[in-house]
């Protein structure tokens, strides 16, 4: 009993976070204990040898007294030229171009790194996709709760996260692989049109990770999205990425290079789909985006070099980024029930968050996202880092300001 | 360390005698070190005993100084060192001092929870990828008002607790009465601040106690540079950078920009700013609209992460909240590992779960990400298994067969070392998919059957399941 009512509290806190950063209602929620615990090991302190210095007491020089006055001087910014310049790639198609979306989303353009606005201002905005299934799934607790009611739906689901704030849904087409429920492609394409018709925002479709059924689906789904713009998720060196470039300028869809963490395999996969015919603006780089704590170090790096090479004029890299931050609940850290380390109910989103916005701080340029906390966090933050948020004062002695 | 520093100019100026005292082969790979930052001019015997180095000693020392000065707080074993940096991103070399995390007290807490976050603070550790994650240091500030209530409150924190700390007051009357306070200045704590209305008396307070100073000039860097210059001229050395945390009211972009041109500037050798930075993420404590402690908490959580990937050396935090924290110090280690070494864990057998003589035995191999992902996959399915652990020198399944690192003899050296064939009633091991080919050899080597495993460790639960049956 006591364990419920503790865990009762703690999702209220939570509803206090998701609420205080845009009001979302959360309705039957439910906690169960799993017997899961992260081992912690007390440590032995680490051994540092070190002379310690001689106290003293050091008279002033004469010519150290002599300074009366600040010394005058001028910071001098230090800019960079980049010749090069990201492409800009747009998500989903209004009416007028031949879709049917009430907002159409451009990801890239960047023409310095992420938010360093001192040098240049990148056009667009980082964007948000929430992701979707078209079969309920083993989810983590934290994340399952805030769609249970609509996990037989993907349309309802879709229109859940779009209420959630998601710039852009994405649905992954999981139910598709041969050993879950090996659904047809026709059937998938039946659930790319709901999802088309039950939320106006540009969507993303995955497949289900089979190499061998990915492209068929995907080429049904981009046929089903016939002139909405939708981003295919994903062609990869292991797949029939020629097959998925064909049905992407067919139907006129962009697509996801994947690579797992190589830039030099990225550029090779990029070079590769622009030799097949596929617009350079209609190439998303997903790099492989690891949870932090479990390989984010990689991410970082590997993003911020495909930026700088962008920039720097390697026009096989020029294409925005996509980071599925939504690996942040495959760590422990996340979803795992273990008082030791506070509760999970606040962990678990902000371990997302705070991948996310590594990722965000190294080159990503569009998000998939599981946690509605995270969107509403990263939304503000961009609005924050953008310097768009007038809101709150400036504080002006914090050392006596905290009381 | 200038950008054009290159591999000759190091070895002209050692000795060039190749005699191995350093532990290299020759002067030529002491040289490389030494660019790498592996080694130091003073690891080299010859030159810190013969007197006709000393000059060139000398001279090495400068040529090598890191572009952002190396600043020691505190003394002993918890010393606590930030800057020393050389590059503006990981890849390019490697960051080199982790941030390092504060702990805010203050002089208006009571002494019984004074005590409780100094023993909290001081107390934290958490293993992560075989590494400690510590935090570092205690930020006392005058929030009073008055002085001696100010030295009291630093007297009880530097007796109950061996963290270097940091003096936070702008007024040097309030500063000199804590460093007054018996051992304190002995363990060199970073004053804060000097600002352009006290940096007279500050200044003079860090020249008489010996204490690295922090110069802080909130998002005004025409201020900063004047600042740091004049405390570099009144003859100060060890300077830490503030250029303001102001997160409300449109600033946080300011602050972000201010970060990455400060780091760029210091990194090009601009005058007096090629020194460490301060950030404040315990500001958000301050707003008065972020009442409710768990959204404050959060908040100042994913601040501090922004702060930490945008250069901050040292942060100041007020929750100690561990699941606000530790999300802190995970990305902290994350961003400050070498990218130019593949990081690995101890090979050998680990036991998970309760196991027994028909348990299932899994390999994988020393490389911490897979090693890290492999262990979660298996406790998420409940297996209870051995796993052997190869020494591919650090790197991936599939990278390591490719590469030779990842084969038969690795495997039976962990057979070998450890007594875990005694306690099987089977000799069957689960290799991983990605290492398939290596059936036969390691079969032929070891004498135990080798069963192919699947491609991805998630998969681990259901092979187990479909085909490990329990040997007769």
């Amino acid at each position: 009993m006591g364990e419920e009512s503790e865990s009762t509290n703690l999702v209220k806190n939570l509803l206090k976070v998701v609420q205080e950063l845009g009001e979302i209602e959360i309705d039957n929620v439910t906690l169960d204990v799993e017997q899961l615990e992260l081992i912690i090991q007390p440590i032995v302190s680490s051994i540092m040898s070190g002379a310690r210095p001689l106290p003293q007491l050091q008279a002033q020089s004469s010519k150290q007294a002599q300074i009366q006055q600040l010394l005058e001087a001028k910071y001098a910014t230090p800019l960079e030229q980049y010749p090069g310049r990201v492409v800009e790639v747009q998500l989903g198609a209004t009416r007028s171009e031949g879709g049917s979306r009430g907002s159409i989303v451009k990801i890239g353009g960047a023409r310095t790194m992420p938010f360093y606005s001192f040098e240049a201002e990148n056009p667009n905005r980082p964007a948000f996709a929430m992701d979707i299934f078209d079969m309920p799934l083993s989810l983590a607790k934290m994340v399952k709760m805030h769609y249970e009611d609509v996990m037989t739906d993907p349309a309802a689901w879709a229109k859940r996260c779009v209420e959630f704030g998601a710039d852009i849904v994405s649905l992954n087409l999981i139910s598709t692989d041969p050993l879950l429920n090996d659904t047809s492609p026709q059937t998938a394409a039946k659930t790319v049109e709901q999802v088309l018709q039950a939320v106006d925002v540009p969507i993303i479709i995955g497949g289900s990770g089979n190499k061998q059924k990915d492209p068929i689906v995907l080429e049904a789904a981009a046929a089903a999205a016939a002139g909405e713009r939708i981003l295919l998720n994903s062609a990869n060196t292991d797949n029939d990425h020629k097959r998925i470039v064909e049905a992407a300028n067919k139907y006129g869809h962009s697509v996801v290079a994947f690579t797992p963490m190589d830039v030099n395999n990225a550029k090779k996969l990029n070079k590769t789909l622009l030799s097949e015919g596929l617009p350079k603006d209609h190439i998303v780089i997903d790099p492989t985006t690891a949870a932090l704590g479990y390989g984010i170090d990689y991410t970082i790096s590997i993003m911020e070099r495909i930026k700088l090479a962008g920039l720097l004029g390697d026009e096989d890299l020029q294409m925005p980024v996509l980071a599925p931050a939504s690996n942040a609940w495959g760590a422990r850290e996340a979803w795992m029930k273990n008082e030791d380390i506070g509760p999970r109910e606040l962990r678990g989103p902000l371990w997302e968050t705070i991948t996310l916005l590594t990722a965000m701080l190294a080159g990503g340029d569009l998000f998939m996202i599981s946690h509605p906390a995270t969107t509403r966090v990263a939304k503000g933050l961009v609005q924050d880092l953008l310097g768009n948020s007038a809101k709150g004062g400036v504080v002006e002695d914090w050392v006596t300001a905290l009381g | 360390m200038s950008e054009k520093l290159g591999l000759l100019s190091i070895y002209k100026l050692l000795p060039q005698t190749n005699c191995g005292e350093c532990g290299e082969a020759n002067c030529m790979a002491f040289a490389s070190r030494m660019l790498e930052r592996s080694k130091l001019p003073q690891d080299c015997p010859p030159m810190v005993k013969q007197s006709r180095y000393k000059k060139n000693l000398e001279k090495l020392v400068a040529m090598i100084a890191p572009s952002i000065r190396e600043v020691k707080i505190g003394s002993g074993e918890r010393t606590v060192k930030i800057g020393g940096e050389e590059v503006l991103y990981r890849h390019q070399l490697s960051y080199h001092n982790q941030t390092a995390i504060a702990i805010d007290v203050s002089d208006n807490m009571t002494a019984e929870e004074i005590r409780s976050r100094c023993v909290a603070t001081e107390k934290f550790s958490m293993i992560k990828m075989g590494q400690e994650m510590r935090l570092d240091m205690i930020a006392v500030r005058a929030a009073s008002g008055e002085p001696e209530r100010f030295a009291s409150t630093v007297k009880l924190v530097n007796e109950g607790c061996s963290l270097p700390l940091m003096l936070c007051s702008t007024d040097p009357v309030s500063l000199r009465a804590a460093l007054e306070v018996q051992g304190v200045c002995e363990k060199r704590p970073l004053l804060y601040a000097a600002t352009k209305d006290n940096w007279k008396e500050v200044g003079e307070l860090a020249q008489r106690y010996v204490c690295p100073v922090v110069a802080s000039s909130p998002n005004n860097l025409d201020g900063l540079v004047s600042l740091a210059s004049t405390l570099e001229s009144m003859g100060l050395k060890d300077i830490v950078l503030d250029p303001g945390t102001l997160v409300e009211g449109g600033l946080l972009k300011e602050t972000v920009n201010n970060l990455v041109m400060l780091r760029r500037s210091g990194l090009l050798k601009e005058k007096a700013l090629g020194y460490p930075l301060l950030c404040i993420p315990a500001v958000v404590w301050a707003t008065a609209e972020m009442a409710d402690p768990v959204v404050t908490a959060y908040r100042e959580s994913y601040i501090a992460s922004l702060l930490v990937n945008r250069y901050a050396d040292i942060i100041v935090m007020h929750s100690l909240d561990i699941w606000a924290v530790l999300p802190v110090a995970t990305l902290r280690q994350a961003i400050y590992t070498d990218p130019r070494k593949p990081v690995s864990v101890e090979s050998g057998v680990k036991e998970i779960g309760t196991v027994n003589g028909s348990s299932p035995v899994l390999v994988t191999t020393n490389f911490a990400l897979t090693y890290y992902t492999v262990m979660n996959d298996i406790e998420a399915s409940g297996v209870n298994c051995y796993l052997i652990v190869a020494d591919t020198e650090g790197l991936a399944v599939e990278v390591g067969v490719a590469g030779g690192q990842f084969n038969a003899t690795k495997i039976n050296d962990v057979l070998g070392a450890s007594s875990i064939a005694g306690k099987l009633n089977h000799k069957r091991m689960v290799i991983p998919g990605r290492a398939a080919r290596l059936k036969g050899d390691i079969e032929d080597t070891t004498g135990w059957e080798a069963m192919i495993g699947p491609q991805d460790s998630s998969e681990i639960g259901g092979f187990i399941k479909k085909h490990w049956d329990a040997p007769k």
